[in-house]
């Protein structure tokens, strides 16, 4: 089969669709959690994730919308946990990261759904993604795009030095609280795709990488943007033509993208 | 030539205490900051000299107290926009952050702009005004981790004038950086307050350089033990006999 031929199949199409969409979307919200040292929030809101898609197969409903409305709501409970401090940041993130997983294991075998389905969840895969998922992206895309175009400036100011922003009269509180919601979006709508468990890898990997190249801010946002498409796009071709888990083709393309700029900018 | 006026109060800070896990940080401390004032707040180590910052500028709640800012009470201030902020970060900022300087500077013209609006060619040319006041219009392009410390310090000045403040207030801006570069600091310091006439404040160790530098010094360790003119400070036995640090 050569590579136009892969068009004719619809869910090819719909991947790469559902591909593009996350691809662009990660690195925008990858970028100011990797730099306020939060990295880890988008493994624990992917485990989070896992959770509600059991809870979708368990009630039988769209497993994105179900991660959507359980990550958003533990995002909330993260960033209000933190804002209190009667626990330690990172501790917070351990204590939704194992509660969720649990959760999501007993739901899983109350609704028997360890099955190949769920692999595809676990991992990604481009057949799982069906029309209504296209859409459903779609418009999640747009809600983070729109409102990070809206914050932009106020993110950068938090992001860089959330002190002197306060003293500026920036709202951190709400912004941050705005910022990790607009993570567990990105998070849910990445899942189809790339799966729960690599989510993490394609929010920070492009960005990390890009950092590498030291430009200005907007410049970084777009080299981690072209590695992330590249990636993502790369990753579907190469994973279908080899039949291989989508979410781990995507996720080493990336790496493989990391250590190719390293060992560039060692010469 | 100084220009204070003492009929128009910028900062007021009256009977502040500051308690921190039962330590009182910060005892009964009262002075006032007039418009076209240099004004030096000294102590050592530990005496609470951040923390009395971190109050005047509402980041912190004083156990009791209370802060008038440009004759407002601290709560209900709005006009973030008329003070600039120099915070202590010369030295301790993430050196990787992809910024250039004039993104630094531009973060400067929030408070201008406020939410939901973005920055327009004034915006910018008020970027570039603050640049060249400081002398760092040039480096424009560069990246803020790959300048000198003192270079960076004077793009946080920049970032704090974009915002066309009228009081500017400055945490330990001289700390890690060489002797020769702070001379040049304290040169565009008092450009700001005598040719701008822009008030300010600087919080510091070097009681050296604020005795040749500020209108008046505030000596803080703990509690306010002396608050004058720097003339009345040499004739002061006690703040000679404690000379902090």
């Amino acid at each position: 089969m050569n590579f136009f031929e892969l068009f004719q199949y619809g869910f090819v199409i719909r991947g790469i669709e559902a591909g593009i969409i996350v691809a662009l979307i990660a690195p925008l919200i990858g970028i100011f959690l990797v730099l306020r040292r939060y990295s880890l929030i988008a493994d624990t809101l992917a485990h989070v994730s896992l959770a509600g898609v059991a809870l979708g197969f368990l009630l039988n409903i769209s497993p994105i919308l179900t991660a959507l409305g359980v990550t958003v709501i533990s995002s909330l409970g993260i960033e209000k946990m933190r804002n209190t401090k009667r626990v330690y940041g990172e501790s917070a993130l351990a204590l939704f990261l194992s509660g969720s997983l649990a959760i999501a294991t007993i739901l899983l075998s109350l609704g028997k759904g360890f099955n190949t389905n769920l692999f595809n969840y676990l991992f990604g895969s481009i057949v799982t993604v069906t029309q209504t998922d296209v859409y459903t992206m779609l418009v999640l895309a747009v809600i983070v795009v729109t409102t990070l175009a809206f914050f932009y400036k106020e993110l950068i100011y938090i992001t860089f030095d959330e002190e002197s922003a306060q003293v500026a009269g920036v709202p951190v509180r709400w912004i941050n609280m705005i910022l990790i919601v607009l993570a567990a979006f990105t998070i849910s709508l990445s899942i189809p795709i790339i799966g729960v468990l690599l989510i993490a890898a394609l929010i920070v990997i492009p960005v990390v990488a890009a950092l590498q190249l030291r430009r200005s801010f907007t410049t970084t946002i777009l080299y981690a943007e072209a590695i992330s498409l590249f990636s993502v796009i790369a990753g579907i071709f190469v994973s279908f033509y080899l039949n291989l888990s989508t979410g781990g083709t995507i996720v080493l393309i990336m790496l493989a993208i990391f250590i190719l700029i390293m060992a560039f900018k060692r010469q | 030539m100084p220009h204070v006026n003492h009929n128009e109060n910028i900062i007021e800070a009256d009977h502040i205490s500051f308690s921190y896990s039962g330590h009182e940080v910060l005892h009964d401390i009262t002075l006032t900051v007039h418009r076209g004032d240099y004004l030096g707040i000294v102590g050592g180590n530990g005496a609470g000299k951040t923390t009395l910052i971190k109050i005047l500028l509402g980041l912190l709640k004083p156990s009791s107290g209370t802060i008038k800012l440009f004759g407002q009470e601290i709560s209900r201030f709005k006009d973030w926009a008329k003070i600039g902020y120099v915070p202590q970060k010369a030295t301790n900022f993430d050196v990787n952050f992809p910024a250039t300087v004039e993104e630094v500077v531009l973060m400067g013209r929030y408070s201008r702009r406020g939410l939901f609006k973005s920055m327009t060619g004034e915006d910018r040319h008020k970027a570039k005004e603050a640049l060249e006041h400081v002398e760092m219009w040039q480096y424009r392009d560069r990246l803020i981790g790959d300048l000198s410390g003192g270079q960076q310090q004077r793009v946080f000045i920049a970032r704090a004038l974009a915002g066309n403040p009228e009081v500017v207030i400055l945490d330990e801006p001289t700390v890690g950086i060489e002797q020769e570069i702070k001379a040049e600091f304290y040169t565009l310091l008092r450009k700001l307050n005598r040719e701008l006439r822009l008030t300010v404040v600087l919080i510091t160790h070097d009681i050296e350089s604020m005795s040749k530098e500020a209108m008046h010094v505030a000596c803080i360790d703990h509690t306010l033990f002396f608050h004058n003119s720097v003339d009345e400070y040499f004739k002061d036995t006690h703040a000679v006999i404690h000379p902090h640090p």
